[in-house]
């Protein structure tokens, strides 16, 4: 059975939010129907997709690659507080006086997981909700996660409200909720980029999340540098004849002035070479821990829509 | 572009009147690596000082002598002493620094009930703010114990950089908040709030809470109002220390750094810091572009590095023997060598090292595209440029190649 919840984590500026919107184009298509989901208040779909700001509700932004709908969602957990509080106990007028009184505010922050309680459980019904026909609404759910190192805490926070609360319609809600994450359903991907810190935030999470029985999806390797040269043999650098030949190929080539700029550029080469192995070496670092691993290149000239869906294209060919 | 004062850093580092250095900046531009490097320069050239680090990278704390989150100031083995200097470090917990708090400012009893409770340790252990006050709180302490000459903070991995000014009032107001006061004793609290409650009638109130509690689930509101009630003496210190703190970085003898990736969020995030900075009366010493990329032949263009390789690769295709006759006689006054199968011909490799230069100049263009677009609004700030090393940073070694990078 194809996935239907991608949460989308990674370490703080990898790419954690471009990813899961390419993420949601690549699933949208052949007619599928994908939903968005931004939890951290920051706009930031709103943002990549270059359109005003979203509302708490679900609107379609865009037509994946092969014709199917992204709609997206940024959920307020202010708004989402208040809708959980009617859902289980019809407030009415109270539920304006709590908010006047700041109490909404301190809830949400006084305990950050009744937050996420919320924004997980608004994720989850999407995923569940099914049409008069039926049929599931959303083909796919991808959610624009916090990063790995709170990720494991905001979904497993639902295990923690059942146990909690353990009877009534909040531990029926929550236990529901941690069925969905748990399910094969649901896979949890990890954004990372080819440096020692993010690589090591991703061997952290991932424990994390088997220790917390949550389903590790992929690796997201983004912003590779496609290599361009691949070693500096040795034999270059301490030979003056091969320098000399080297010059003067560059010279052959049209270069000027090659004799003087050879050995800075074989310099070059050789730092180059040797981020290409240390990159080598996280990379293999990566594969070991046995999820498949799926990499983007950095684009040059940064994202755009056009470069979001040339992403899109490329995670559309991988196996989700 | 000349316009930009280059920013001073050894006179900055040795000027006894520079007592604190703040490192600030969005995630993972490198606060932690020049916090670490600053300090270790500015020990190395006599002063004595001490480093708070903020989660660093795990090979850079083991090379530092913190293998303990013992939250208390240790001296950096293999740092040179010769010019008098030293250097201690520290990796902040905020657990810890929250308990001494509680330890200091309640009795034993006290204390004991609430490091007990819940709901503390919850707040302690994760609440959004906390890091950052017990970054200031931890300050503040390394301030009053005197012991150093200079302090240099790094900051904690926070998207924004102003979260590191903005979060301690804000949990300083939330500790002394209304809405625990609320919870407390509705009808002893003042002012509007007070009296909203009162019209809402203690039922109102009660039925708040009730909802509150089951939302929260079972125990969390007793909690709290326990925590509360064991806390009222300290209440106004929370608040109190945070403004202390926050003076203390508008002080004469402070100095900020913000540290920015030439990047367009990394130099948003630093542009918004750099006008908070200013708004709020605060030193700026300048601006540290770290990761910032060179070149080898700056004036050889992408352009033309580019169609040199591709005259290489025309080569390439045409038939063996037409290219391969240089390797064999590359120095003709050298006869002593046969061509080495095992070694490309150089035109492969040439082609190749054009190629990186290619993409190193138009890295460099978009950086400099970056790097300008922030000095065109601040052309004030001093700048520092701290170039990419090809490996991470994780020893002293890769500290002191950062320090004289950043010294220029
Ligand atoms: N493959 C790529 N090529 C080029 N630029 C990229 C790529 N992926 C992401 N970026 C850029 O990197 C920056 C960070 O990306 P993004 O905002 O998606 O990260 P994030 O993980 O969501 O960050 P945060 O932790 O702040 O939420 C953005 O400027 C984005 O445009
Ligand atoms: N100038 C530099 N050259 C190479 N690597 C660097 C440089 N500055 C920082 N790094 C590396 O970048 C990573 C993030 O740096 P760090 O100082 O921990 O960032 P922050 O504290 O801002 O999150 C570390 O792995 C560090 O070694
Ligand atoms: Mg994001
Ligand atoms: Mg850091």
């Amino acid at each position: 059975m194809a996935r239907r919840l991608h949460v989308v984590s990674g370490k703080g500026g990898t790419g954690k939010t471009t990813v899961a919107a390419a993420l949601a184009l690549a699933l949208a298509e052949q007619g599928r129907r994908t939903l968005l989901i931004e939890v951290e208040g920051r706009q930031g779909i709103a943002q990549l997709f270059e359109t005003e700001a979203l509302p708490y509700e679900e609107r379609r932004i865009a037509i994946g690659p092969g014709g199917g709908e992204v709609f997206a969602l940024a959920i307020d957990a202010e708004r989402a507080l208040l809708d959980y509080l009617q859902m289980f106990y019809r407030l009415g007028s109270a539920g304006r006086a709590l908010r006047r009184l700041g109490a909404v505010d301190f809830a949400t922050t006084i305990a950050p997981g009744l937050r996420d309680v919320l924004l997980t459980g608004k994720a989850c019904e999407a995923v569940r909700r099914r049409g008069a026909d039926g049929r599931f609404v959303y083909d796919a759910v991808v959610m624009d996660a916090p990063p790995t190192g709170r990720v494991t805490r905001f979904l497993g926070v639902n295990s923690e409200v059942a146990g909690l609360a353990r009877v009534g319609p909040i531990h029926h809600q929550a236990q529901a909720v941690m069925r969905v994450l748990r399910s094969p359903e649901t896979a949890v991907h990890l954004v990372t980029l080819l440096e020692e810190m993010p690589v090591q935030e991703t061997a952290d999470g991932i424990a994390e999340l088997r220790a917390a029985e949550l389903p590790v999806g992929a690796t997201v390797v983004n912003m590779v540098r496609p290599p361009v040269l691949a070693a500096v043999p040795d034999a270059y650098g301490d030979d003056p004849a091969r320098l000399h030949a080297l010059a003067a190929t560059l010279a052959d080539a049209g270069l000027p002035d090659a004799a003087r700029t050879a050995a800075p550029l074989l310099a070059q080469g050789r730092a180059y070479a040797h981020r290409l192995v240390l990159e080598a070496e996280r990379r293999a670092e990566l594969a070991r821990h046995g999820i498949p691993l799926h990499e983007l290149p950095l684009l040059a000239d940064g994202i755009d829509i056009a470069g979001l869906y040339r992403l899109a294209r490329l995670l559309r060919d991988q196996e989700w | 572009m000349d316009a930009v004062p280059a920013l001073a850093v050894d006179p900055l580092l040795d000027d006894p009147g520079t007592r604190i250095i703040v490192c600030c900046g969005s995630g993972g531009v490198g606060k932690t690596t020049t916090a670490a490097a600053l300090a270790l320069r500015a020990a190395e050239r006599g002063r004595r000082v001490v480093v708070l680090t903020i989660d660093p990278a795990r090979r850079l704390a083991q090379s530092m002598g913190l293998t303990e989150l013992d939250n208390v100031p240790r001296p950096v083995p293999g740092t040179a002493t010769a010019a008098g200097g030293e250097l201690f470090a520290m990796m902040l917990d905020m657990k810890r620094t929250f308990d001494e708090i509680v330890e200091a400012h309640a009795d034993r009893a006290r204390a004991e009930a609430i490091l007990a409770n819940p709901f503390y340790q919850s707040l302690s252990a994760g609440f959004a703010g906390t890091q950052e006050y017990m970054a200031m709180e931890k300050l503040g302490q390394l301030a009053a114990r005197d012991a150093w000459d200079l302090i240099v903070v790094d900051t904690p991995p926070s998207r924004s950089a102003l979260d590191f000014l903005d979060a301690p009032q804000r949990m300083g107001s939330f500790l002394d908040g209304r809405f625990l006061r609320l919870l407390m004793a509705p009808a002893k609290a003042g002012g509007r709030a007070g009296r909203k409650v009162m019209s809402l009638g203690v039922a109102g109130l009660g039925m708040v809470t009730g909802t509150l509690g089951k939302v929260l689930g079972a125990g969390l509101l007793r909690d709290v109002q326990t925590f509360v009630a064991a806390m009222d003496t300290m209440f106004g210190g929370f608040r109190a220390r945070a403004d202390a703190t926050y003076r203390l970085l508008q002080a004469p003898g402070t100095a900020f750094l913000v540290v920015a990736a030439p990047e367009r969020d990394a130099l948003r995030e630093a542009a918004y810091f750099v006008e908070r900075l200013a708004a709020d009366r605060m030193p700026l010493a300048g601006l540290v572009l770290n990761r910032v990329h060179g070149a080898a032949v700056p004036e050889l263009s992408a352009e033309r590095a580019l169609a040199a390789a591709e005259t290489l690769d025309a080569k390439k295709v045409a038939p063996p023997g037409m290219d391969d006759h240089r390797t064999g006689d590359a120095d003709p006054e050298d006869g002593r060598r046969t061509p080495d199968p095992d070694i490309p011909p150089p035109d492969a490799l040439a082609a190749g090292l054009l190629r990186v230069h290619a993409e190193g100049m138009r890295q460099l263009a978009r950086e400099q595209r970056m790097r300008a677009r922030f000095t065109a609004v601040h052309p004030e700030v001093p700048v520092a440029e701290v170039a990419a090393l090809p490996g991470d940073v994780h020893d002293l070694t890769g500290l002191r190649a950062v320090g004289d990078l950043l010294a220029g």
